[in-house]
């Protein structure tokens, strides 16, 4: 069937028009839109009636008039041109490339929408992946195929840890097949440029596909931009057997551009005038991580998003954190004492880790430190508020010791260089280390064998070593 | 049947607003039929009519769809298929097996307009029966039963709204459709086979409700011991993201003493279902030996999946769950999570452009809820041996932000009967299971404690109590703490503080990931908060005495109690073992001759 060309547009509002007299349209169908200036913009449709279509606009309604404006319904969804040779290259938010180089010979044509995965289908992740991170690796630790996102605020070094994860966790795999999937959504020129530059100085932008909206791109594009990116994911996880990291950035940004459509169409708002399907609307996109059963490929979902005024419970974190797989949340309070990495590890939190860790997949006392050195630094983090109100004289011997390994955990174990890649073994027995700062009856986390095995060694040693305080 | 004429009512696609599809031409069609819209023959329900006009909820991707393309009623609401191969098969929200979806649709993903069978067609079952030709018999009485799995035997019931004498009844194996008895109603002859379909928004009718008395026991200490169940009680669990609240509903499903578990995974994380799927094959009962999965149904519509699916997985849930009742078993359900349904409802209902009440909220969404958690209960069922079956419904919630001031909250604690508040400080802390001790409440727990303390001659209400008011203590004297330092605190105050601690720790915190931790029986967690008072009790008289306080503290005796959780159920007969220890090392620790204050 040829294409159905309209110049009936009744009504512009915002991001949307609407046009009248239309015939076999389908729902959701890409529309091709050409201005009287000769200048070509894509739509899609959100709403049909028998005789009249409601469009969105990609890249917004600037420069269309009713009179003279051509749509032409082109009968098909929006899909993406897929091929291995995407990597290594540079698009914008509507899939073009952007690099100058030639266009994309698609081996295929996908539906950027994408399909559910079958529950049934799924393989459960279970490789945990080394991200070189302690407060990741020892005590969130991450595993392929999960979506792990990283809540921050404006102001702190996100971006800077979504690249150091993305160099190292990439690194370690050598031999096998990965690639990195960027997409940007809404993010400035400066900030886009510093991941393609930290990608090319590693040599990683062979490896990487980038889908590129920036803060000055249309808005309405961000809707589709991170379906672009994780379309591409998925052909080269699923049908090229890599492991792929797909970053995410901004979140916010999404929603946003996602609230001005909703707005537009005047529907019941939810929260803060985020729509009400924000949660299934968010859930189509990180839900796309995963592994499947007899597929090598993996797509692993590290989005970042900042949260305003640092609130978890805006809708935005709080609908993401009750989809993915766990958050890393990074805080202000680290970050000003100068610590790098500032993950909070206390609200962080993976969900997956019990599967990725133990016997066999890193060592057996991982899960019982992990748990060890949480208690002692929730409970060191309380002596030490409880100090700050009654003064150091208020605490008992014990609380003093818990409270002095909370701020070693902060220095040594958070800290960590930004191209220092510690190895899980490395992150684990540094964990040890500071454990020996507090009395072996408060490790109660922890299974004799393992207290024997790791922890009473070291208290014998401790004599002949130089303090733990300067160890690195 | 009158609905015959309903069927094959045709009209054609007026309007599409994602899952909202509306058509015309459609005069005649009943309210909450099944349709198939498009030349796909995408599956859909009607939730609104207006003269020929209705609106549809599609429960697939409407994508392409396009108006004018045909619409068909089923002339049948929606409904689940009852009979035996339920057990250990993974639904999605409208009873579609999910392995079945994979086949037919050759992928990994899930395509649209599948039509695939929710009970094996093929499959041949031994049928023995129980009755014997001429036999008169009513709705619920058992025709015959079969071998579901190795630890459910199928009871195929005479449909409800039949009765009459048995004209024949078969032996053998037979598939699902074939006839395994003939009933003569008034002269008229009807075919039973095994299969039954049954509405799955009206409820299955029961001859007599009972209130709920005996506790269904999980394994988990905090639930059990300080905010139990009962059979046939409805519970929810609120909590903000992080706070454990999937892991909460794994472990119910994995250890409650329920002899079916319906899950349904209402919009939540594909992972985790595949988890449970992948886990409970796995996993063996603590009671038969057998494996979890052999008593469970899966139902998943993860929230990628069609939205208005996920409106119905709930109902899909509660019918089949009734469904096993009706056999005469103790059925949990474990829904998680009612707000993702709720959304569903408000994200339809938006669409429909109806008034919003709270939050976007529809205003129906209390009635709704309630009817849900209506259908939970304990009752004799139909047939005319007097058979007990109950439903115990318990959901989670997801409250934005963890705050449950919320409508999708405040609605579920107005019908619900236990309420597990999850605290994210405690999730913080790793203290999980982290439901918090002194908000969380139990409607049921004094019914129980007369149950129990019959089974633990009569000391268990007390220990519960005592247990319970040493952690509000605890909260007061925390705050003095807060204010003014532990050293304002006396001797005793301090010695209460150690053993809330001890109640905290090493009884009320669980870990699920320990193979041994991670279910503790009835017995054993009488014994250990025994142990953990006895301790108390008996420390507090050796400080009477004069005994140091330090010293109390540092006895070896303490750890032992602490490690009490990670004996495993064939040694806990050890924890009586601790009380000579105990006294034996307090006395060590107390001044010969000391004077008791109490004397």
């Amino acid at each position: 069937m040829l294409p159905k060309e309209y110049r009936t547009i009744s009504e512009l509002s915002g991001p949307l028009l609407v046009v009248e007299r239309t015939k076999s349209v389908r729902y959701d169908e890409l529309v091709e839109i050409e201005l009287p200036s000769g200048e070509k913009r894509r739509g899609r449709v959100l709403e049909i009636s028998s005789d009249r279509a409601l469009v969105q606009v990609f890249e917004g309604t600037d420069g269309i008039d009713a009179k003279e404006t051509k749509l032409l319904f082109l009968g098909k969804v929006l899909t993406l041109p897929v091929s291995r040779d995407m990597l290594g290259r540079t698009f914008n938010g509507r899939g073009e490339p952007i690099d100058g180089g030639a266009p994309i010979l698609a081996e295929k044509k996908l539906d950027v929408n994408g399909m559910p995965m079958n529950p049934f289908s799924r393989d459960y992740p279970s490789d945990f992946i080394q991200t070189g991170i302690s407060t990741i690796d020892g005590m969130n630790p991450m595993v392929r195929g999960q979506k792990l996102p990283i809540f921050s605020g404006s102001g702190l070094p996100h971006n800077r840890m979504a690249a150091q994860i993305a160099r190292q966790a990439t690194v370690i795999s050598g031999h096998e097949d990965f690639a990195v999937v960027f997409a940007a959504m809404g993010i400035t020129f400066e900030e886009a440029s510093f991941f393609m530059e930290d990608f090319r100085k590693t040599g990683a932008i062979e490896r990487t596909v980038l889908f590129v909206n920036l803060a000055d791109d249309p808005a309405i594009e961000r809707i589709t931009t991170p379906r672009l990116a994780l379309t591409a994911a998925e052909y080269l996880a699923f049908e090229h057997d890599m492991h792929v990291v797909v970053i995410l950035t901004d979140l916010t940004n999404y929603c946003e551009a996602l609230r001005e459509v909703s707005a537009a169409r005047k529907e019941v708002p939810g929260r803060r005038g985020y729509p009400g399907y924000l949660y299934t609307d968010l859930a189509t996109m990180y839900e796309r991580a995963g592994r499947l059963k007899g597929k090598k490929g993996s797509i692993t979902q590290i989005p970042i998003l900042t949260m305003p005024e640092d609130d978890k419970t805006h809708p935005i974190p709080d609908l993401t954190g009750y989809i993915t797989e766990g958050q890393i949340i990074l805080s202000r309070a680290l970050h000003r004492k100068g610590i790098y990495p500032p993950v909070d590890v206390m609200p962080s939190l993976s969900r997956l880790k019990d599967k990725g860790i133990g016997k066999d997949k890193t060592r057996e006392d991982h899960a019982d430190l992990m748990n060890q050195l949480f208690a002692a630094y929730s409970r060191g983090k309380e002596a030490k508020e409880l100090a700050v109100i009654l003064g150091d004289g208020a605490l008992n011997d014990e609380d003093k010791a818990f409270a002095k390994f909370s701020e070693a955990f902060e220095d040594q174990y958070v800290r960590q260089g930004e191209y220092q890649n510690r190895t899980f073994q490395d992150t684990l027995e540094l964990g040890w280390d500071l454990l020996t700062m507090i009395p072996e009856k408060e490790l109660k986390r922890v299974r004799d064998a393992y207290i024997e095995k790791y922890f009473r060694p070291r208290l014998t040693k401790e004599a002949d070593r130089e303090p733990v305080a300067h160890r690195a | 049947m009158a609905n015959e004429a309903k069927k094959g009512i045709q009209g054609s696609i007026e309007k599409i607003s994602g899952p909202l599809v509306i058509a015309k031409g459609m005069y005649g069609a009943n309210m909450y039929d099944v349709v198939r819209v498009g030349t796909m023959g995408l599956v859909g329900e009607i939730i609104e009519l207006r003269g020929d006009t209705v609106s549809i909820q599609t429960y697939e991707e409407t994508s392409g769809l396009m108006p004018g393309e045909p619409v068909t009623s089923t002339g049948e609401p929606l409904s689940v298929e009852l009979g035996p191969g339920i057990i250990e098969q993974f639904y999605d929200g409208i009873q579609r097996p999910l392995n079945l979806i994979e086949r037919a649709a050759d992928s990994h993903f899930i395509s649209r307009g599948i039509n695939v069978p929710a009970i094996d067609r093929t499959k041949k079952w031994d049928f023995t029966p129980r009755v014997a030709a001429g036999d008169r018999v009513v709705p619920g009485d058992i025709l015959g039963v079969v071998q579901e799995s190795v630890l459910v035997e199928h009871r195929i019931m005479v449909p409800v709204g039949m009765e009459g004498t048995v004209a024949e009844i078969r032996d053998g194996s037979f598939t699902v459709e074939e006839t395994v008895a003939v009933l003569e109603q008034d002269g008229v002859r009807h075919n039973v086979t095994m299969l039954q379909r049954w509405p799955v928004r009206k409820p299955r009718p029961v001859a007599k409700r009972l209130p709920p008395v005996t506790p269904l026991t999980t394994g988990q200490r905090v639930v059990d011991a300080f905010f139990p169940i009962a059979m046939g009680g409805t519970a929810c669990v609120p909590g903000p993201f992080g706070s454990g609240k999937t892991v909460i509903q794994h472990q119910l499903a994995k250890w409650a003493e329920a002899e079916i578990v319906v899950y349904v995974g209402c919009g939540e994380r594909g992972n985790e279902m595949t988890d449970v799927l992948l886990e409970f094959p796995e996993l063996e009962d603590p009671r038969s030996g057998q494996p979890l999965m052999k008593r469970t149904v899966l139902i998943a519509n993860t929230s990628n999946m069609p939205v208005a699916a996920r409106e119905a997985s709930i109902y899909t849930g509660i019918a089949m769950a009734e469904y096993y009742r009706d056999m005469g078993y103790s059925v949990a359900l474990m829904a998680d999570s009612t707000s993702r349904w709720a959304e569903a409802l408000r994200e339809m209902s938006g669409r429909l452009e109806e008034m919003p009440g709270e939050e976007g909220y529809p205003a129906y969404l209390g009635t709704r809820l309630a009817s849900f958690y209506e259908r939970a209960g304990r009752a004799v069922v139909l047939g005319s041996e007097g058979r007990e079956g109950s439903v115990t419904a318990i959901g989670a919630v997801s409250p934005p932000g963890g705050d449950i001031s919320e409508p999708v909250s405040q609605n579920t604690l107005r019908v619900t009967k236990v309420f597990w508040g999850l605290d994210a400080n405690l999730a913080y802390q790793r203290h999980f299971p982290a439901i918090n001790w002194l908000q969380s409440y139990s409607l049921y727990a004094d019914k129980l404690d007369e149950y129990w303390n019959t089974k633990f001659d009569n000391e268990w209400s007390a220990l519960r109590i005592e247990a319970m008011s040493l952690l509000e203590e605890e909260a007061n004297l925390q705050e003095v703490v807060r204010l003014v330092g532990v050293e304002a605190l006396s001797k005793e105050e301090r010695m209460v503080l150690a053993t809330t601690k001890s109640i905290r720790e090493d009884f009320l915190h669980q870990n699920a990931f320990h193979e041994v931790d991670t279910y503790a029986s009835m017995n054993k967690q009488f014994k250990m908060l025994r142990s953990i008072v006895q301790f108390h009790h008996l420390a507090m008289e050796a400080l009477r005495k004069g005994a140091p306080l330090k010293a109390l503290f540092d006895l070896h005796v303490r750890v032992e109690l602490a490690r009490m959780r990670y004996l495993d159920e064939d040694n806990i007969g050890k924890i009586d073992e601790f009380e000579e220890q105990m006294k034996r090392e307090i006395n060590e620790v107390t001044p010969v001759g000391g004077e008791s204050d109490a004397a």
